[in-house]
């Protein structure tokens, strides 16, 4: 029953630096606890018989090393998420972007792509999605080929439906969809605008400029000076006027970028680079 | 500068609740006093109604009411409410943090998440209290807490409405205390 105190602190250490010196992710400025929970469940569910078996699979084996970094992150998203937060987006930023000759977003720590399927139905119905581009990155390449099939499981589609309904959609959600089986494949041509790559917000830099960056539900795992220097990322992103979304128990107040943004009037958070 | 007199609360009390346990913090709220100790709210819900419970706790309590912010840093004196649809976990350094990962016991906030992680950091310093509910959440988090020496205590299932969770807890750990809603209130009130 007690799952606690299976890696130890001194443990987790030795786990980070071995992970960055052999594969290069840096883990150094995560919020301990989140982690630490994160490496005791991988742990228990493969079910390691020592810390010293563990961390050699780590080291030795790549293939185990990419499903370790998927278990390790979380990778748990939906569509719609926040119902109100895409309301807002419908309502007050892609009329601004609706004036720009090419739209460029970028969702930032995407996951298996989930929000990305959703601001491409947005755009697909304010007739905007022709001319977007959406970039969507993680740091983990396996979540990015499951964006990439665009296959979901059916049985989120109810939530996802209500979530869609909730945030202003006015169609059936299900004519974004093909069920077969268990799963729900979505339409291609919402995949048409996606550029789909890895990036890792601790290490690597800015690779164009956009005018709408969504980063949900990710800060929320770092420090606060990683916090801060990936706030500093967006800002060297995203072009004058552009909009910064983050998620619901996000902010940027505390940041040193603060004072070039504004917060969106209806307090969701959102925000606008007004210098 | 002001900022330098705060200090990270000594003890904390961490309350999970879940089917029919607002009844009972409505019992145990409006009779607490000035307390050296942070209290800490986990409480299973929907996930839309975060302001409504810091609103209504507001009203019945001198002590502050609020919503637990990520990278805040935990006082004594203060009731912070989990945020719905996050798992709430608390640093080495006293401060909290959030996590949307899976849900644990069908719920997030899970009462365990946030009673594991509080036992590593507070050790003795902290007493987890299991109330009302349907589920099995929270027993496993006692059990880390009663193995960090700190204090475990269960409502009284003859006094819940759903004694279900407290009853599960009793029945697995080795609970310290099993209190009503008024003796409960007079626990946290007596730490020193």
């Amino acid at each position: 029953m007690l799952e606690t105190q299976m890696v130890s602190d001194g443990e987790m250490e030795l786990l980070i630096s071995d992970i960055l010196s052999i594969y290069g992710y840096d883990f150094t400025d995560y919020s301990k606890a989140s982690l630490k929970r994160r490496l005791n469940r991988i742990y228990m569910l493969d079910k390691f018989p020592s810390f010293a078996e563990f961390r050699y699979r780590i080291k030795n084996d790549a293939a185990y090393f990419s499903r370790f970094v998927e278990e390790i992150t979380v990778n748990v998203t939906e569509m719609f998420r926040d119902p109100s937060f895409y309301k807002t987006l419908k309502e007050e930023v892609l009329p601004v972007l609706a004036t720009k000759p090419l739209i460029r977003i970028w969702h930032a720590g995407c996951s298996t792509g989930e929000e990305v399927y959703s601001m491409a139905i947005m755009l697909e119905e304010a007739n905007l999605l022709q001319k977007s581009l959406l970039y969507a990155t993680d740091l983990n390449p396996s979540v990015l080929e499951r964006l990439k099939k665009g296959i979901f499981p059916l049985s989120q589609m109810k939530q996802y439906s209500e979530n869609y309904i909730l945030s202003g959609g006015r169609n059936e959600f299900s004519k974004y969809y093909r069920a077969k089986y268990d799963l729900a494949k979505f339409d291609e041509n919402l995949q048409k605008k996606m550029i789909v790559s890895t990036h890792n917000l601790v290490s690597d830099r800015s690779f164009n400029e956009f005018q709408l960056i969504l980063c949900r539900n990710v800060l929320i795992y770092f420090d606060k000076p990683l916090q801060d220097k990936a706030l500093a990322l967006f800002d060297e992103s995203l072009e004058n006027l552009g909009f910064l979304a983050l998620g619901a128990k996000e902010n940027l107040k505390f940041s040193p970028v603060a004072r070039k943004y504004k917060q969106l009037a209806n307090k969701e958070k959102i925000w606008r680079k007004t210098r | 500068m002001e900022e330098n007199k705060i200090k990270p609360a000594e003890n904390i009390v961490i309350i999970g609740g879940s089917a029919g346990s607002l009844d009972i913090i409505l019992k145990i709220v409006p009779g607490l006093q000035q307390i050296n100790a942070a209290i800490i709210m986990v409480l299973h819900r929907k996930s839309s109604s975060d302001t409504i419970l810091v609103d209504l706790l507001t009203v019945k309590t001198k002590l502050k009411v609020k919503e637990a912010e990520e990278k805040e840093m935990i006082v004594a004196g203060c009731i912070y409410i989990a945020p719905a649809d996050y798992h709430l976990l608390i640093e080495k350094d006293c401060t909290f943090s959030l996590d949307v990962s899976e849900k644990i016991n069908y719920s997030r906030p899970s009462i365990d998440v946030t009673f594991e992680s509080a036992s590593e950091v507070y050790g003795p310093h902290l007493t987890g209290i299991l109330l009302s509910g349907a589920n099995a959440d929270g027993a496993d988090g006692l059990g880390a807490i009663k193995q960090n020496n700190g204090i475990c205590i269960a409502q009284d299932p003859s006094t819940a409405e759903v004694p279900y969770m407290p009853q599960y807890a009793i029945d697995h750990v080795a609970i310290d205390h099993i209190l009503t809603a008024e003796q409960i209130k007079d626990y946290i009130n007596n730490i020193v």
